[in-house]
């Protein structure tokens, strides 16, 4: 008789857009996990073993394997499981969809932030870097449902910051949406999160928006602090 | 090689002197049989064709294949590894799944916490630099780990983690000489040196590396330019 498949897990946090993108992925994918929620202030023993790199959340375990960093985990999740596609299958349009991926990370985080947090010219050209990005952004789902076309793929979960946390981190800073990402310049990208929000699978794993709300005006100071030294 | 094995279209690479990212995919390239040209850029004037193609970054590498652009280089070594895939030719990126994963991961530790730390230990001052030398060295211990009594980090033969680390093979000797500091002492990091004499020696790699003179002149001729810039970039924090 063949053995039960090895048991997936996922380690995780709740606020953690990195966690959800893994948290996603599986659930697209149709892969039964178990999410293990860490205090990041306590770090367990699982956790510090099998991420002992970066000591960071998400970690995927999948038997004995240890897999880290969310976009390495996704592209792992599309390779060894069956299930829905997460990535396209031809090559450029694959390269397409990582150079965005790669875009996202590394550009975009650190000016929504200040746009948000910062002060005075610091903040403007932030904002102007914010928009900027978006417009980028905008052009690549122009025709398209999602990134990844019909239906939900990596590049959707890569940008869920934009289709989540982008109104929450706005909101707990007392600047709206509507300043960094309004409908009038972005209908493609607003239509876009509303669509991802509310997918079947993403909605089961989205961190709920009032408690995600709380979790960022409960660290203003700390928030305003970082941005100074960003 | 066979004509059978030529791919259908002909393959640019826009490319500068010196540049570890250009390298890698020249590596990549070869290793997987397929002919290119090279257009060297002046990225002090840069050339339309390289602004009609990489908008975003406007920097090199970009891979042009079939009247389309590919840019950043590990994201262009996945793209020659799965385009130009064949029997015939050796895999960049390994089979399995979870070392695929594995790979990525480091490719992905060796670009954030060791390349962007040791440009920057390299050009700042004062604390700044101390801190950025130390974070370097903290990484360089942990591939030098990583690398356990292994030829490449790919193996026995040369993979996508070696293209990746590629920078510290050739390029970080010259930078410690132009700028006169020091990352890797006498007798530290033994299996990384190690790796990088066997790096620099193979067959493969040899036709693309830069001269480590001329290198060294390009970078002597460019360091005020880099310390400016890295002042400005550490004083924006």
């Amino acid at each position: 008789m063949a053995s039960p498949p090895p048991p997936v897990k996922l380690l995780g946090t709740f606020a953690s857009l990195p966690v959800h993108r893994a948290e996603a992925a599986l659930r697209i994918k149709g892969v039964p996990y178990e999410l293990i929620l860490e205090d990041l202030k306590n770090k367990s023993e699982l956790l510090l073993t099998h991420n002992p790199v970066h000591k960071k959340v998400p970690v995927l375990l999948h038997g004995d394997r240890a897999v880290c960093e969310s976009l390495v985990i996704l592209e792992y999740i599309d390779e060894a499981f069956d299930g829905p596609p997460l990535l396209p299958a031809d090559p450029y349009d694959r390269a397409t969809a990582r150079f965005w991926a790669h875009f996202i990370d590394t550009k975009c985080s650190r000016p929504i932030w200040l746009s948000v947090w910062a002060e005075g010219d610091r903040q403007r050209e932030a904002l102007r870097e914010v928009k900027q990005n978006l417009a980028l952004l905008e052009a690549q789902l122009e025709g398209k449902r999602f990134f990844g076309g019909d239906s939900i793929g990596y590049l959707d979960l890569a940008a869920c910051g934009l289709a989540h946390w982008i109104g929450v981190i706005a909101e707990s800073g007392g600047v709206s949406l509507d300043t960094l990402m309004s409908d009038a310049e972005f209908p493609n990208l607003r239509r876009w999160a509303a669509e991802y929000v509310s997918d079947e699978a993403v909605r089961l794993c989205l961190p709920d928006r009032d408690r995600l709300l709380a979790y960022h005006m409960a660290n203003v100071d700390k928030n305003k602090e970082r941005a100074k030294s960003m | 090689m066979s004509s059978q094995q030529q791919p259908a279209a002909p393959v640019k690479l826009i490319t500068a002197f010196g540049s570890p990212f250009a390298h890698r995919v020249e590596v990549a390239l070869t290793l997987k049989g397929v002919p290119y040209e090279l257009v060297v850029e002046d990225l002090a004037n840069k050339s339309e064709l390289l602004l009609a193609h990489n908008p975003v970054h406007q920097s090199v590498p970009v891979l042009l294949h079939s009247g389309r652009a590919v840019c950043e280089s590990l994201v262009i070594v996945e793209y020659v590894d799965e385009a130009f895939h064949q029997a015939t030719a050796p895999r960049i990126l390994p089979a399995d799944p979870y070392h695929r994963a594995t790979a990525r991961f480091w490719a992905d530790f060796i670009a954030n916490k060791c390349l962007r730390p040791m440009w920057l230990s390299m050009w700042a001052e004062g604390e700044a630099q101390a801190r950025f030398a130390r974070e370097t060295k903290e990484s360089l211990g942990v591939l030098d780990a990583q690398l356990e009594g292994k030829r490449f980090f790919g193996g026995d033969a040369l993979g996508f983690v070696d293209l990746a680390a590629c920078t510290l093979a050739r390029w970080l000797g010259v930078l410690e000489e132009v700028a006169g500091v020091r990352l890797m002492a006498d007798g530290e990091y033994p299996a990384l040196r190690r790796w990088a004499k066997e790096y620099v020696s193979d067959e493969v790699v040899r036709r693309s590396l830069p001269d480590r003179d001329e290198l060294a002149a390009f970078f002597a001729a460019n360091k005020e330019r880099y310390r400016s810039r890295v002042r400005e970039a550490v004083q924006q924090q």
